[in-house]
């Protein structure tokens, strides 16, 4: 059966055209989806199971899609829900839905559909040989998973589906890839599965795929060959080239696309122009595996304080690394002298803004800058460690002379004081899949019902 | 030449935590044929300090678009890292001198 799936725009909180949207409401479709997260911004919210976006800006374009769920009469999916799907972002977001429900007067079935993993469940399965690495996987141990802040399974389309299952007006999901939540409706109508994978990662990202990619909003119909991709905002067009090129965003394959339960191949999917805005696209693939869902987790591996200095001193601007190597030498010896602090409790380095900060070793230019920033950031076992060594070197970075025999300078700090502290360093910790028997077996639906129509 | 000055373009980005990827749009056929030509996937390599075995290539005619991807040597957030989207990198492939 024919499904056609409005997505609003590539992340909620990013924004979309009002107009784009209201458009995509008067095409009647069968269901309105949005994606919630995306690791891109680093591990931090994930690590401390936080969103990334505001609060207010996610609440303002969450009112405006409950609006137009609540006009189009078609369910209201939200993927990866507060940036990175933990359950504590689930249970954020169906806070602002039950505020907003309340607000505005609408009676809801809500679904929540959690992804979060116990350390436990995926020690177990790790030890009876059901996790396994993908490429360039960290290495893991059962200490290791316990001591992550946060593990998420990638819910597909089986768990979608099931929350969908329960009548659910709103479905509040944890981690989901990217696709599913778009992929989910049309397959369980029996379109094409490998039109319903590929267009799902077309429209992912909204309007990305289309000439216009800040209108945000897209409207994709499946159907049992294959399926044809609008923007909904005028001004945007889709077009094979748009369209074919957004399998290369983000996506280190742009021909595989591995999803819980098998792959989408689309090497021979042809992209044709039904007229100067619409492409129609045929031909992709669905291989079907065995089912497993990736995991992703997140664990504290230090605490942080900065500091930065910038030098304007000419002088102190050409010989920069040299400064730093001997500010470095100078900072070490003197945390060891006075904290007996050493290697094991902390790093210490050095980066410059103007040089090489951003790429490093790698870098290959070399400029004449007019100043250059000086970012110290201190790594510790312990946010007292990683500040009193802060509050220790910050006299070094602020005076530390090029020669021992030369007034003392003094450099610009940008703030007082000095130093920043950061808190927790999360890092990615896992790169792996979870073989699963049953796909909700590492899932949780909730389902609540509210009142508020107006009388 | 320079990559950069022959392409369209040369973006870069993650492909999850543990991978980036480069596109480079040459923008013509012309351009793609002479990059296919003149880019050895080992000068990528050498550009970003990685073995060559560890890049994954795809020459995309329909598109005139080549991909590089390769894990990434700092994970993305890590202590080490220095760029958390890794978009910054497409300029190192960017400014590369190539024959031709």
């Amino acid at each position: 059966m024919p499904t056609r799936v409005l997505v609003p725009s590539g992340v909620l909180g990013l924004g979309f055209d009002r107009k784009a949207l209201a458009r995509g409401v008067a095409m009647k479709p069968d269901i309105i989806a949005i994606d919630g997260g995306s690791t891109d911004s680093g591990p931090y919210s994930l690590g401390a199971g936080e969103s990334k976006y505001s609060r207010a800006a996610t609440k303002a374009e969450w009112r405006e899609l409950m609006q137009a769920r609540a006009e189009a009469g078609v369910p209201l999916v939200i993927g990866t829900s507060g940036t990175c799907g933990a359950d504590a972002t689930v249970d954020w977001m169906y806070q602002i839905t039950l505020e907003l429900a309340e607000e505005l007067g609408q009676s809801l079935k809500i679904a929540r559909l959690y992804c979060g993993q116990p350390a436990d469940r995926v020690i177990a399965a790790l030890e009876a040989g059901r996790v396994t690495p993908l490429s360039a996987a960290p290495e893991i141990s059962a200490d290791l998973l316990a001591s992550m802040t946060n593990i998420v399974a990638l819910a597909g389309a089986e768990q979608v589906l099931a929350a969908l299952a329960t009548g659910a007006d709103v479905v509040i999901a944890g981690r989901t890839t990217d696709t599913a939540i778009i992929a989910a409706l049309p397959l369980s109508r029996g379109d094409l599965a490998g039109g319903a994978w590929h267009g799902a990662k077309i429209a992912e990202c909204g309007a990305l795929c289309s000439t216009h990619p800040m209108t945000g909003t897209i409207l994709v119909d499946f159907d049992a060959t294959g399926f044809t991709v609008e923007p909904m905002a005028l001004e945007a067009a889709c077009t094979p080239h748009s369209v074919s090129a957004h399998m290369l965003y983000e996506n280190s394959d742009p021909f595989q696309l591995y999803e819980p339960g098998g792959y989408l191949d689309v090497r021979g999917a042809r992209y044709t122009a039904l007229d100067d805005r619409r492409v129609r696209v045929e031909g992709s693939k669905w291989v079907p595996g065995p089912y497993t869902v990736k995991l992703e987790g997140a664990r504290a591996a230090g605490y942080q304080t900065t500091i930065l200095a910038v030098l304007r001193d000419p002088r102190y601007v050409d010989l920069a690394q040299d400064w730093v190597d001997g500010l470095t030498a100078h900072c070490v010896e003197a945390i060891a002298g006075r904290t007996g602090m050493g290697p094991d409790d902390y790093s210490l380095e050095f980066r410059l803004i103007g040089v090489n900060s951003a790429l490093g070793a790698m870098e290959k230019r070399v400029g004449q800058p007019v100043e250059v920033g000086v970012l110290g950031i201190i790594t510790a076992t312990s946010q007292a460690k990683a500040t009193e060594i802060g509050k220790l070197i910050n006299p070094f970075v602020l005076h530390h002379p090029l020669t021992p025999n030369e007034e003392l300078p003094t450099f610009a700090f940008p703030y007082s004081p000095a130093t920043t502290n950061r808190g927790a360093l999360y890092e990615f910790a896992l790169n792996h899949v979870m073989r699963l028997d049953d796909p909700m077996e590492a899932f949780r639906l909730e389902v609540t019902e509210v009142s508020h129509a107006r009388g | 030449m320079r990559v950069g000055e022959i392409a369209k373009k040369v973006r870069s980005k993650n492909a999850g935590p543990f991978w980036v990827t480069v596109d480079i749009f040459c923008g013509s056929a012309q351009a793609y044929d002479r990059l296919v030509k003149g880019l050895s996937t080992a000068a990528v390599a050498q550009v970003y300090s990685q073995p060559e075995q560890l890049l994954k290539r795809f020459d995309i005619a329909d598109l005139n678009v080549i991909k590089v991807s390769f894990p990434r040597p700092v994970v993305q957030g890590s202590r080490d890292d220095r760029d958390m989207h890794g978009a910054q990198w497409a300029h190192l492939l960017a400014e590369l001198e190539i024959d031709g």
